[in-house]
């Protein structure tokens, strides 16, 4: 017993790991939802500037299951689920691990609002399969879970918390910095938050909105000022996402980073897509606020370090 | 040099050729966003801390200090005493020089001790100790919960949180990065 203690402290926190999975799998299945498994060894990612991927082999591990979801979504999956393990380089700190587990979701003929309101819904129904009630309480603050959450647009959340604009956090290259240190902790305080309709650059695979181009259809899930999901409106036009690509390719390449191959399957595939939207949560994150932990290692058995 | 993803708290880096050392280290990414790397560093000789947040392109020069094994021989109204091993010399230390480790530190311990141009700054144990505990409430037979916990005192002084089944007289081995029980120790 002596051996397994900082293992057998996490007892309680994995137990309720697993009531989560079983719940989550409820409440998909019981909405029509298809459960997929998509391959974690790909040939080519989709270039993100800010993300990393292992490289395996010579092909590579995902950091998401989007590409391969996607191509489901294209051939007439119309609803479908994965919780899957993902894969960043270099991302490690109190609510990041380099292996950490996603719950990703797509669904047809919807926009990042009906996501919205499917949040709402999951998170209720997963607390009262927890026996909460219609709160959960994280280290100390009590979050009310009641419809409708807070929404608020990324500009509105700029001018209600930090010291400059998003125009001028752009401009000054201090987005992340601002975002992170001025509006983050703001978020998802009382009641979970919405932050949508991000600056046009900040979203490679999102739509653009159409009542104004300038920001693209895209918002994510803040509870306790942690970011817990992130979620679009599907880019469905092939040519935008070739050209949002290879601008990205270019931006990686011109700052050393190793060269990803064109994923030209998926790219090819978009052009069966139709209107759709997809979202990505951090299963971890998650379990961390029902389980009222304040780090991510306290809800899986084995951070690497202790391998 | 060291990259961004080299920072961890207790990390030493010169920054204007004076040493300071990562007090809190966290890293933060927004989804889509960057890597950054929020950090309070301490100076080393001034004690002056500040906050500062890095990006993953920088890199940082390590503080060249200079690192002795010397033993704990005992501690006198606040100072702390340690020999060098090898000439005998003996260097004094305050509380704050000693930190953590003085949780502890018991006498004829080996240390390594960090030295800026001879001056004290700090002192670091290895990562594992083994402490007597000499103050334990008796174990309520049946209180077998996996997870549970209570306080002990151990002969240094130092309160940590145990498995109920540790006894007074018992040697435990503590983590002295986290102050954490680890294991019994059975001699």
């Amino acid at each position: 017993m002596d051996g397994s203690w900082l293992l057998a402290k996490k007892q309680s926190a994995l137990r309720l790991r697993a009531k989560i999975l079983q719940e989550l799998r409820n409440f998909f299945m019981a909405r029509g939802y298809l459960e997929t498994e998509t391959p974690c060894l790909i040939p080519a990612p989709a270039p993100e500037f800010h993300i990393d991927t292992m490289i395996c082999h010579g092909w590579f591990l995902h950091p998401s299951p989007e590409l391969c979801m996607k191509r489901l979504l294209a051939a007439g999956y119309d609803n479908i689920f994965q919780i899957c393990r993902c894969f960043r380089q270099n991302e490690r700190g109190s609510h990041h691990l380099p292996e950490f587990t996603m719950l990703e979701w797509y669904r047809r003929d919807a926009d990042y609002r009906d996501l919205m309101e499917e949040c709402e819904d999951m998170i209720l129904h997963l607390a009262a399969a927890l026996g909460h009630g219609g709160a959960v309480s994280y280290q100390g603050q009590v979050i009310r879970l009641q419809k409708p959450w807070e929404r608020i647009t990324v500009k509105a959340a700029f001018e209600k918390y930090a010291a400059l604009s998003v125009e001028e956090a752009l401009r000054g290259d201090c987005f992340d910095e601002v975002l992170t240190a001025q509006v983050e902790p703001n978020l998802g305080k009382g009641q979970p938050t919405f932050l949508y309709d991000y600056p046009l650059d900040l979203g490679s695979l999102a739509r653009a909105k159409k009542e104004d181009a300038s920001v693209v259809e895209r918002f994510e899930l803040y509870m306790a000022g942690m970011e817990l999901a992130n979620a679009f409106t599907e880019l469905t036009d092939a040519d935008a996402q070739r050209r949002r690509f290879v601008n990205e390719e270019d931006k990686r390449r011109r700052a050393g980073k190793p060269p990803y191959p064109v994923p030209e399957p998926f790219l090819e595939s978009l052009r069966d897509l139709e209107e759709s939207a997809g979202i990505a949560l951090g299963l971890d994150r998650l379990v961390m606020i029902f389980a009222d932990a304040l780090h991510i290692d306290d809800v899986v058995a084995f951070p690497p370090e202790t391998l | 040099m060291y990259a961004a993803s080299d920072l961890r708290k207790n990390l030493r880096i010169k920054i204007d050729n004076e040493p300071y050392i990562l007090t809190e280290f966290n890293f933060v990414k927004p989804g889509k966003g960057q890597a950054l790397y929020r950090c309070k560093l301490k100076n080393m000789i001034s004690g002056a801390q500040f906050e500062r947040t890095f990006r993953s392109v920088d890199v940082f020069e390590p503080a060249d200090l200079q690192e002795k094994k010397m033993q704990f021989l005992y501690e006198q109204d606040g100072k702390y005493c340690f020999m060098d091993n090898e000439n005998y010399e003996q260097i004094l230390f305050t509380a704050d020089q000693v930190g953590d480790a003085r949780n502890y530190l018991i006498e004829n311990m080996e240390a390594e001790v960090l030295l800026f141009e001879d001056r004290p700054l700090g002192v670091s144990l290895s990562n594992f100790v083994d402490l007597v505990v000499t103050k334990a409430d008796p174990w309520a037979r049946g209180d077998s919960v996996s997870g549970n916990t209570k306080p002990v005192t151990v002969e240094t002084g130092y309160i940590l949180q145990v498995p109920p089944f540790i006894e007074e007289g018992e040697k435990i081995r503590v983590d002295t990065r986290t102050g954490e029980y680890l294991t019994r120790v059975k001699d």
